[in-house]
């Protein structure tokens, strides 16, 4: 009988089992030094295994990072707590008209909002991200403007895109924002590309590459990394790990090793895992990775450790693969909440502000998500213009574009 | 007018490119300081140093994915895969990114990239440096495809796909690159100096994409080829005396449509050749054009040859190669028809 057998990774509970994170290894806040900007990957072991955190478990900034992330002032906590307020109303109202009948899809990225909001605060105009379907949050704190977000979901009159692409694969030069594609892993590479070209122009720009767990398997992942390796443009490679791939567990990517941050190792680029879920974090950690890459310091994997609060897309629904109470049990809790827990404590905020605040925000989301949908929905459909079928497939429309089109008869 | 092969036709467009515009960067498996292993682009690395001209990691999807993103951004990116047969990796970077990218951004984003692969059998590659994809890229919206038959259009066809604003695929016939060759493997090699067509103009010049060539003119049968089958079909002709023109497309998409229509209207005969297998081949396609636009023309039906619908052999690769034998039958058929 041979001694060889598989094994199929399986997470720690399934529907109708009580959540179970206790094989999780999360430090105490507060451990980790801040490394000088051209550290190494092999100075960086201890960041890529261990876990950057700022806040504790008391809702309390400790550690050299906290002290870092003082630096940045108070102003980019408030900055924050508002792109999350944003993005919780912006995802509840596409969620909900989704529901009605009056989009086809629609994707939340709850639990992971203080990733690309913090992050995309700490870029600079010119920079761009190449980012996977569940980067909303970037375009929110790129201030891109909520008609042609929410235009782009209902595919009417507002999309910047006329019906091309579907719901949620957003495209905006103008905000940092490439083009999505819907298949997985492709950005990654492109991103290690367009920041090559920055660096053979001179432009001072950097390029950020986001990917998630599940899409680390990918080949282009290991292209991604290869090239910026070989090359070393200023660019930040994101790994977003939220734990599940539609309803894949996430050991299923991560095989036997322990972060996907220490992947980068193999490679020879520094990398560092932190806690997705604390704004502070979050906002530090960038800075210092934006700064690393600007001053040419070479490429940086950045292991985001999060949650996926919410179904993958619509068209899931997670009891069938993992509890139901499993979000609310995540031991790094609401990014959210932790980020107005810490305003409040530091005096800055109130729990009646937040709620005021937070009403504002949807009222206004509420009002731009009326005046879009009076472009059309489709449960009240305007008819889009059809010529934009054959646009754009090449810069000069051929002979068989035009014939197709006009065979169509328009 | 300085006679050139092929692959110096090639090194010399991209040299014109690189020194035309500093936003051509060529990169690939071996480019950099090696020059390719067909040489194509020797010396330009030493040129114009190794920011323009690099080699880059065996990953052929890295190779396309970068030039994508590079492209995005404002490059040129003239990239190499090794053989055609390599380009397999790479397929979703192509077909799913730098063919859609102006589409689905709304032309937020551009690629303006050229893919150049050797392709074609003729140099006892085996399966695996021997294909002919072609038709996996013209049928896939958003891309261009090109494939020169000769030193004088290769440079004028890549000079003009690095200028276009959309990802251009670059199908090289390796067994052209050192001369014109026939199809009959046991006769002398000519090399492209002692061929009109390896007269190749100095400096920058282009030859139009879309645009085909009448490479032999006729009157009794019109036979569209391209690449390595040109000269096949210029061999069957002169050995069957059958009066035909050779039409080489050039660009294979967007096609010279008024060209061949044309031409087919004036013989009423047509007869299509490719060297990739046969079935959904490029030639179903071109089939299929003739007989909308020309039927009522037509004196007999259209012929097909093509490469067998198999893996292309090693030891029997004159038994695949579609040879002036397979093709003067084709044209004998059609006349006779």
């Amino acid at each position: 009988m041979s001694s060889a057998k598989l094994t199929f990774p399986q997470p720690p509970a399934r529907p109708g089992e009580s959540p179970d994170f206790s094989l999780l290894d999360i430090p105490a806040a507060g451990l980790l030094e801040v490394p000088p900007l051209d550290v190494t990957s092999d100075d960086c072991a201890d960041y890529a295994r261990g876990l950057i955190r700022v806040l504790d478990d008391d809702g309390q900034a400790v550690g050299p990072w906290a002290d870092y992330a003082k630096t940045l002032g108070d102003d980019i906590w408030m900055t924050g707590l508002r792109d999350m307020a944003m993005m919780r109303a912006i995802d509840a109202r596409l969620l909900n008209a989704q529901r009605q009948g009056k989009t086809s899809f629609y994707l939340q990225c709850t639990g992971e909002e203080a990733i690309g909001g913090g992050f995309q605060r700490q870029l600079a105009k010119t920079d761009m991200n190449f980012p996977t379907y569940r980067q909303q949050s970037l375009l929110v704190a790129a201030d891109y403007p909520l008609e042609a977000l929410m235009g782009q979901l209902y595919s009417n009159s507002f999309d910047p895109l006329e019906g091309r692409q579907l719901p949620i694969m957003h495209s905006a030069r103008d905000y940092g924002f490439f083009s999505i594609s819907g298949n997985l892993g492709t950005q990654f590479v492109q991103a290690v590309g367009w920041a090559m070209a920055n660096a053979l122009t001179g432009n001072d720009q950097i390029a950020a590459g986001w990917i998630g767990d599940g899409a680390t398997a990918s080949n282009d992942f290991n292209a991604a990394l290869l090239s910026a390796s070989t090359y070393q443009p200023p660019v930040v490679l994101n790994i977003v790990n939220n734990q599940w791939a539609i309803s894949t567990y996430t050991g299923v990517a991560s095989g036997k090793a322990k972060t996907y941050a220490q992947r980068a190792r193999g490679y020879g680029i520094p990398a560092l895992r932190v806690d997705g879920n604390d704004y502070l974090a979050v906002a530090a950690v960038s800075h210092w990775a934006v700064a690393r890459a600007r001053a040419g310091h070479g490429p940086v994997v950045i292991e985001w450790f999060t949650y996926r609060a919410a179904g993958h897309s619509t068209s899931d629904d997670p009891s069938g693969y993992r509890p139901k109470d499993e979000a609310a049990a995540w031991p790094l809790g609401d990014p959210f909440t932790r980020l107005k827990d810490y305003v409040i404590a530091r005096g800055l905020w109130s729990e009646e502000r937040h709620t005021q605040m937070k009403a504002e925000v949807l009222d206004h989301v509420t009002t731009v998500q009326k005046a879009v949908e009076a472009g059309g929905t489709m449960t009240s459909p305007k008819p889009m213009s059809r010529t934009a079928v054959f646009e754009g497939v090449y810069a000069e429309m051929p002979w068989h574009l035009r014939q197709q089109r006009q065979d169509a008869g328009f | 007018m300085p006679k050139m092969t092929m692959i110096e036709a090639l090194r010399s467009a991209m040299d014109e490119a690189l020194a035309h515009d500093d936003k051509v960067v060529v990169f690939g498996e071996d480019v950099g300081f090696f020059g390719g292993v067909f040489r194509c682009t020797a010396g330009l690395q030493e040129k114009y140093g190794e920011a323009r001209v690099f080699d880059t990691p065996i990953n052929e999807s890295a190779i396309v994915g970068l030039g994508v993103g590079m492209a995005a951004q404002g490059m040129r990116p003239c990239v190499e895969m090794q053989f055609a047969d390599y380009v397999f990796p790479a397929y979703d970077q192509i077909t799913q990114e730098a063919a859609r990218l102006r589409h689905r951004s709304n032309q937020d984003f551009t690629c303006p990239m050229v893919i150049r692969m050797p392709t074609g059998g003729g140099i006892y590659g085996g399966q695996t440096h021997s294909q002919s994809p072609e038709a996996l890229f013209t049928h896939v919206a958003g891309l261009k495809v090109v494939m020169p038959s000769n030193p004088r259009d290769a440079k004028g066809l890549l000079l003009a796909s690095i200028e276009d604003p959309d990802p251009v695929i670059f199908l090289e016939p390796k067994r052209l690159y050192n001369g014109p060759f026939d199809g009959h493997h046991d006769r002398p090699v000519t090399p492209w100096k002692a061929h009109e067509l390896g007269d190749v103009d100095e400096g920058y010049h282009t030859v139009p994409l879309g645009k085909a060539s009448v490479f032999r003119e006729g009157a009794a049968v019109t036979v569209l080829a391209y690449g390595t089958m040109v000269f096949v079909a210029e061999a069957a002709a002169n050995e069957t005396g059958i009066d035909a023109e050779i039409i080489d497309l050039r660009t294979l998409w967007p096609l010279d449509i008024d060209t061949i229509e044309a031409s087919v209207k004036k013989t009423g005969r047509c007869v299509v050749i490719h060297e990739a297998t046969q079935t959904s081949g490029f030639g179903a396609e071109l089939s299929t054009l003739v007989q909308e636009r020309c039927f009522y023309h037509l004196e007999a039906p259209i012929a097909r040859v093509a490469g067998w619908d198999t893996p292309y052999p090693h030891a029997q690769e004159w038994t695949y190669f579609p040879g002036p034998a397979r093709v003067g039958a084709a044209l004998k058929s059609t006349m006779e028809a």
